[in-house]
Order: C-alpha cells, then structure tokens, then sequence
C-alpha cells in the first residue's frame, strides 16, 4: 500500500499530540512495508526512515512549472469556506517566546499549534496546502489518501480529485475538544466538511468517535477507532533519576489552556495543601489561560508551594518528569492524550481525566471525571501517602506500555483502508506524469533517529 | 452407597461507601448502607425466597431423602436480622426440617487465620453461638472463607473441636487421587483426627459457572443429564478413579428399594438427640463399604436466581435435581457432618501450602496477590493489639468488619486477565480505587484508636 499522507507537524517540530502520533504511524506503516509520501506544508528538518518521503508543500507551490496545473479550489470546498477569513475576536497570534524549536524563518503563527492561538492567516494557509494536495496528487503515485485532522480537508479533497483514490480522514482533535463551547464555527464547518466527504474516518478514540457522531452528525459505520500508541525509546529505563528532596512533587504539564484543564488541577492542589501541607505543585507549559491560573494561584495564597516553569523542552521535560512524583492530566476533554503514557515511562505514577480518549487504554492509571475536584485530591493524597498503590501502577504501566505500539495501530489503519468499497467511485481521473523529478524533495533514505524526535 | 453432598455459600459482605482523605477524622461511618440494603433486597427476593422456598418443598416431598448444608456468613445473618427477618425466618424454618446442616466459619467472613490466631478462634467462637442461637445446631463442621485451606487450618479446626472440614479438590492436595472420597488431614498435633471432604470443582463448577453458558458444549444443562454423570461419572473422573483403584462400582441389577429400606425414618433431624439413631441406621449401608463415593457439590448460593438468573432455567434445574440423582436407588444425599459420622476416611491429605476455591490458580492471590492487598491487611491486623485494649465495641466491631475478605478481594489486580467474575462483583471501578477508599477508612480508624488511647 504506497500512501499519500497530509500532515501538520512532523517531530521534532511539534506543537503537541498530532506531530508525534504522525511519526509513530509514518514509522510502523513504512516499518511494514508501505511507503509513505508525507506532505507538511514546508519542511526543515526532516529525519525520514526508509520509506518515508518528505514532501514540502511550499515548495511545490512556489514552483512556477507547477502552478500550471493547479486545480481550482472552488469546485471542491462550499463558497462559505473559501471567502476571505474574518477572523474572531479570539483568534490571536501565538505569542512570541512559546519557545517552539524550529528555524527563524519558520512561520510558526501560520503552521503550528493549529489547535490552539491560530494564526492571523491560518485558514488562508490551508486553503494554499490544499492546492499543494492537488499538485502533489498529479504527479505521485499512490493508493490511498491519508489526511490529519481539518487544516488537510481541501489537500485531501483536492488529492482525491486528482487521482480518484479514496480519503481517509484522521481525527486527532475536534474544535470542540480545543474550544469547548466556544467554537470557531468555519473550523467546525471545515471539519464537518471533511468528514462528511472522507471515505472513511480513522479516530484516535471511542470518545472522539462518539463526540463526532453526537457534534457533527456523522455516520458512525464509516468511523474506526484506532488509538494512538507510544514511540518506544531504545534506551530502556536509564532514564530515573532519583529525587533529591524527601518533599513531594506533583506535575501538570501541557498547554495551559481551556483543554487541559488547569483550573481543576490548581483547586485540587489547595485542597491537597490543606492535608499534605509540604507538597509541592509544578505547572509546566505555556497558553492563554496562563495569567488567569496564576492570578488563581495566588487568590487561593498557595504560591508558596506553587510553581510555573514556563514551556519546557528536551531534558527539561526529562528532568520535570524524572522528579515527579505524580503525573496529572485533568483535561477537559482529551481526544487521546499522549502525555500519561510519557511520564509513564519514566515511572512515574498518573492520574488521567475520565474525558479522554488514553484512558480507554489504559488500565494501571488512576482515572477521575475531570469536575470531580475532591476525588482527583483524594487521589493524588493517595498517591503521595500509600507506597504500595505506586508500586502496583508503576508495575503495572510497564507491562501496559510494552503492549501499546504503534505496529498495531498501523495494522489496524492498513484494514482501514483495505475496507474501504467507496475507493473507485469517486470523481474523474486524470493522467499522471512519471517525471517525479519536478517536485523538490527532501530526505530520502536517512537511517532512522527517533531519539530525538519524542519529546 | 454413594452419597451427594450439597453445600452452599450464603454471604454479602457490608460493602464500603465512598471515603475520601477529607473524610478521615471527620467521618467514621464507613458502610454504603443504602447499596448493601438495595443488594441485600435485590439477592432475597431473586434467591434466598425462592430458592429457600423450593428447597423447603424438596425436602418435604422427598420425605427427608434430600438434604444439605449451608453456611451463612456472621455478616449476612445480621444484615438479615437487621432488615430481612423474614429470610432469616425461611432459613430457620429449613434447619427446623432436620435435614439441612449450617456450617461454622469466621463471623466475620475473614482472612483472620492468617494473620492472628487469636482473632480466628474468637470469631469461629462467635460464628458458632450465632448458629446455635438461630438454628439450634452445635456446629460439626468447619470451613474457612473460600475454602482455604492447610495442615495448620485442619489442627487448629480440630483443637476447635470440628469433626470435619470442607476443602477445594484442587491438584495440590489430591494429586491424582478423586475427590469423592474421604479423606482425614495431615498427622501431627492431632490434625490427623478431622477428617475432609473437597470440592469436586468440575461438576460444582458445571451448575455454578458454566449452566447457562451458550458456548458449553453441554448447554443446555438438564437435571437428567446431570444426574447421569453423577451415577456414571464423568470420563476424566474415571481415569482418577481407575488410577486410585479405589473404584468399586455398585453391583448391577440390585433390585429396587433394597438398598433403601432405611430412609423411611427421616422424619426426625439429626439434629435432636432422638433423630441420631435413626441416622445411624440410614447410613447403615455406607459403613459396610469404607470407600464408598462421596460426591462434593459446594457453591454460592447466589448461584440460583443471582448468578444465573431464573431465565436460564436455574430454579427447574434445582428442582428436577434430587428426584433423578435419587432415581438409582444406591445414591442419597447427606450433610458434612452425617458423612463424617459414617464413612471412613480412605487417605490422607497433606497440605503445607494454602489452597482455596478462587480463580484457576486456586491460591490466595485473588486476596493477598499483590502489594496493595498485603499492605492494607498488614495494617489492619497491625492494629489488632490496639484496639483490643481499647475496650471500645464499636470500635472493635467497625475494626472486624473491615476483615470482610472481600474488601480485599476488590483491590485486586489479576482481574484484568482473570476475567469477568472478579469485575463482577466489584463495585469499584478499578483495584486502585479500592484500594485508596479502604485506606483512607483505616487511616480513620487507626486516629481513633490513638485518639481514644489519649482521653
């Protein structure tokens, strides 16, 4: 199977989950045999494994030879989502100093983090990737079109258009999960664009599945769940560094944003304090709800024991997780949720909200309903009290963690698109060029190097 | 003479309510009583009635040919004092028959063997005024919460005064050797005078787990069917008999009823003094033969109208049971005790290590497996010389509940291999959280020793 897949993010540039999810599948559908053509809108460092071909989208736009043949978007994406964007009052830039790694020249507004802070020109952005897609599609060989959330509907579309080979649309996030209420109704409409045109739809859970069919009205027998893995790292479990300190330390790292559910991880940590005074409390990550978490911090007068990092990367994460001695995810709702399964590697206890699609998966994990603020305290009170409750689940997770891999989601993403009927009727087909050597590819068949692509 | 002995297991334990770490010092009512009072209707009225109701009629109509034996747990007899005096009732009125045993055990339902032997000896102790006080009987027999078993439980049931003992058949105390037989336990400090009688786990096991499973090839299940394989034996319980060369299979064409002129008398119980002769001549016939089969049948009692439900045809089963085992006339049904008083033991069975009737493993990891399970019993037992000098009941009692071998059983963590029986009877959501709940509950309990040791 040679797949023409559409992605956002590739590590080690990654704003979050949808990055580091796409090197896993990439990794174990090429490790299987099936080549991979993986489309970003513009590449810079690239760290492909055999099999997998990096192609730049910008690149291919900026070709003049190219934009010849573009294929016109209006025949494949509602007028309502092609006019010039108004942006929303809460659409703001991503603010500077996020600290995402990545070249200067990297448009980071525009192609990062499309979950969250959209840039001032994203939809304008898709719409242009999506006439790459038609480009691509001319010129590629392939048998199936694999997309990765909404920014690559009209790529996928417009690829389908091209080539007549069936699309199937991968689900990672939803408007809703970023946005709760609140939405952006032409993300939402995009979505729903996509999913109702996709032949199949691959998602990440039984709870993304469920909220596709409860939000968008979608036809739950053409929606597989397929959920995400872990990039199991080479180095085994050197990575433990014994804690310095008798004091106790729990974690919430992420985005700081509405998803993640800082909020109820802030209330439970007061309620903590008050029977466990000398714990301590580390909020790593960046987002918009930043101020108002710490403006909260201090109403509640427990800044004390209380700390922001910031954004943290590379052995910073390393070192925030070897000295945890309790992960927390209270997200809001988490379509997966990689993160647990991180800091599961490094043996560290988590506690994971009921509201996302890793606890699904697993079991060693303690789990809460992310509003239950008394029964996440009572549980990180647990943690932090009973030392047999930490060994049973750090146990536990070790065994759990060697049974999620990728391998199997790529087997179960290879039915997919094996069970699509659909594939051979859609739209018409045209002719295709061999002469590959127009587009200008990047990375070919570089040794693999996953190490440094995880965090 | 081959005699069936029918035993079933009558326990609900006081399940535990939700307690949080903000509960401890502030809360010291543990008990879900609004959950055990829906449970406890719930298995009456699906179980104890109906099921008491038919055994009454059994009896009556097989004229004191059909009889069993219970054994009702401390904890369920005062919850029914409490709130179903009525199954109470049903349950006196089946021991007033004379033909139904009730068993002595832990009041508790208690792992209490283990861990302190002067807690185990107390609650046998008042385990068996309880028998005496509602049923009139002075306990006989003796069996330990699920069928644990060894060489040390068998001495110190002996001391105790027991005539006999109940055990799983497992292969690590028969060997090869069948389990229809009886057997005495290990020599030495007067174990040797108990005699034992084991499960024979394949055909209890046909009617308690697998009556009405679809995928049996035996399904359905009929009385007939059953009976038949109790009069023939089944194949693989033949191959044990022909080994053991005990088997001496009853002389064909004995005419009816010749056998079977003793069971007229049955009219007075063995219970009264009175009745004890007539006894004897009913089990004249057994004494000529030393080896004569004794076919263990011992299960939940919830088996009939709870674990199966009346739909599967449960209750017809029990119903038809008697009337075509006791079609061949050299079959009768016969209490632990009355088989003590009668057969001889053929063998004897040594045990050093700890068996009982759970899982496949037949061991005690489903209580004692993992940290948790060892660590939170530890801590209860740990507190026993302390609240013993408390000399405060409540205290005491709250201390003896938590002994309840199902608390434990709740926290653990095999059942996600093990399968559906443990989930089924779990009201947590996961081990853990059992696990976090009876802690926090210790915790309190543990402050309020100490605190009742300052005043």
């Amino acid at each position: 199977m040679r797949v023409l897949m559409f992605g956002w993010e590739f590590p080690p540039v990654v704003s979050g989950g949808l990055g580091t999810a796409c090197y896993g599948i990439t990794k174990a559908l090429t490790g299987l045999g099936n080549p991979v053509l993986f489309v970003m809108p513009r590449i810079e460092l690239s760290r492909p494994f055999p099999l997998l071909t990096m192609i730049s989208a910008s690149d291919v736009l900026a070709d003049t030879s190219e934009r010849k043949v573009r294929v016109s978007q209006d025949s494949l994406l509602p007028p309502s989502l092609i006019s010039p964007i108004i942006l929303r009052p809460y659409l703001q830039l991503r603010t500077s100093g996020e600290g995402r790694p990545g070249p200067s020249d990297w448009p980071a507004e525009s192609y990062l983090a499309a979950g969250e802070g959209y840039g001032i020109d994203l939809f304008a952005e898709v719409l242009r990737y999506g006439e790459a897609g038609g480009l691509i599609a001319v010129r590629e060989n392939f048998d199936v079109i694999h997309g990765h959330d909404w920014m690559t509907v009209p790529a996928c579309l417009a690829a389908r258009q091209e080539s007549g080979k069936p699309f199937i649309l991968h689900i990672h996030s939803l408007e809703f999960d970023r946005s709760g209420e609140r939405i952006n109704e032409r993300i939402y409409d995009l979505e729903r664009f996509g999913m109702e045109a996709a032949n199949r739809i691959i998602a990440v859970s039984n709870y993304t599945k469920a909220m596709i069919v409860r939000r968008y009205g979608i036809d739950p027998g053409k929606i597989f769940v397929v959920h995400n893995a872990l990039n199991h790292r080479e180095a085994g479990e050197a990575y433990r560094t014994r804690k310095d300190g008798d004091d106790k330390v729990v974690l919430f790292m992420g985005r700081i944003t509405f998803q993640k559910g800082p909020d109820y991880f802030i209330a439970a940590a007061a309620r903590v304090l008050k029977e466990m005074p000398e714990v301590t409390f580390i909020m790593a990550g960046s987002g918009d709800m930043m101020p108002p978490m710490v403006e909260r911090v201090a109403e509640l007068k427990i800044g004390r024991r209380f700390r922001f990092t910031g954004f943290l990367q590379g052995s910073q994460v390393e070192e925030a997780l070897a000295k945890a001695d309790l992960y927390v995810m209270p997200s809001v709702s988490e379509p997966f949720g990689l993160a647990p399964l991180e800091a599961m590697m490094y043996d560290v206890p988590v506690i994971i909200s009921r509201q996302s699609g890793v606890s699904e998966v697993l079991k060693h994990a303690l789990k809460v309903d992310f509003w239950d603020v008394d029964e996440l305290a009572n549980k990180m009170i647990a943690v932090l009290k009973y030392p047999p409750l930490v060994g049973e689940l750090v146990e536990g997770a070790r065994e759990e963690l060697k049974k999620l891999r990728w391998e199997k989601a790529a087997l179960q993403i290879l039915e997919v698109y094996n069970s699509d009927p659909k594939s051979e009727m859609i739209s018409r087909r045209r002719g295709r060029g061999d002469a590959g050597v127009l587009f200008i590819r990047r990375g070919a068949d570089d040794d693999d190097n996953e190490d440094s692509a995880l965090i | 003479m081959p005699a069936i002995c029918l035993y079933f297991q009558v326990h609900q334990p006081c399940r535990l309510k939700r307690y949080t770490a903000f509960d401890i010092g502030r809360d010291h009512d543990y008990e879900n009583g609004g959950e055990n009072l829906r449970l406890l209707e719930k298995v009456a009225e699906r179980c104890y009635l109906p099921a008491n109701a038919l055994l009454s009629k059994l009896i009556h109509k097989h004229e004191g040919r059909f009889r069993l034996a219970f054994s009702l747990s401390g904890v369920l007899l005062d919850q029914l004092q409490l709130y179903r005096p009525d199954v109470l009732e049903s349950f006196r009125l089946l021991a007033e028959t004379g033909c139904v045993e009730f068993l002595n055990e832990t009041y508790y339902h208690s792992l209490s063997f283990l861990f302190s032997r002067d807690e185990f000896r107390a609650q046998v102790s008042s385990h068996r005024r309880k028998i005496k006080e509602l049923f009139g009987q002075d306990g006989k027999t003796f069996r330990f919460t699920e069928l644990i078993y060894s060489n040390d439980l068998a001495r110190e049931a002996a001391a105790l005064g027991y005539d006999v003992i109940l055990a799983e058949g497992a292969a690590a105390l028969l060997g090869d050797r069948s389990p229809n037989r009886v057997y005495r336990a290990s020599e030495g400090d007067g174990g040797g005078q108990i005699k034992l009688l084991l499960r024979n786990y394949r055909l209890s096991d046909d009617v308690s787990f697998r009556f009405s499973s679809r995928d049996w090839s035996e399904y359905p299940l009929t009385a007939e069917k059953y009976a038949h394989w109790i009069h023939k034996e089944r194949p693989l319980n033949n191959a044990l008999f022909c080994h053991s060369g005990l088997d001496k299979p009853a002389p064909e064409g004995r005419k009816p009823g010749e056998s079977s002129n003793s069971l007229k008398i049955l009219d007075s119980g063995f219970r009264r003094n009175d009745g004890r002769e007539a006894e004897m001549e009913l089990f004249k016939g057994l004494k000529e033969n030393d080896a004569a089969k004794v076919i263990n049948l011992f299960m939940d009692y919830e088996t009939f109208g709870e674990h199966q439900w009346a739909d599967t045809g449960i209750f017809h089963f029990l119903e038809e049971l008697p009337k075509e085992i006791l079609k061949h006339r050299d079959f009768l049904f016969a209490t632990p005790a009355e088989i003590a008083r009668s057969f001889e033991p053929v063998d004897c069975i040594d045990a050093p290590d700890l068996s009982s009737w759970a899982d496949t493993e037949r061991d005690l990891t489903a209580w004692l497996g993992n940290a948790m399970q060892r660590d939170a019993a530890g801590t209860l037992y740990g507190l026993e010389t302390e609240v013993k000098a408390r000399k405060n009941k409540a205290l005491l009692e709250n201390w003896r509940k938590l002994q309840t071998s199902d608390h434990f059983y709740y926290m653990c963590t095999k059942w996600f291999a093990d399968g559906d029986v443990h989930k089924y009877f779990n009201p947590y959501p996961s081990p853990y959280d059992a696990y976090i709940n009876y802690m926090n509950i210790l915790d309190d309990l543990s402050r309020q020793v100490k605190k009742e040791k300052r005043s």
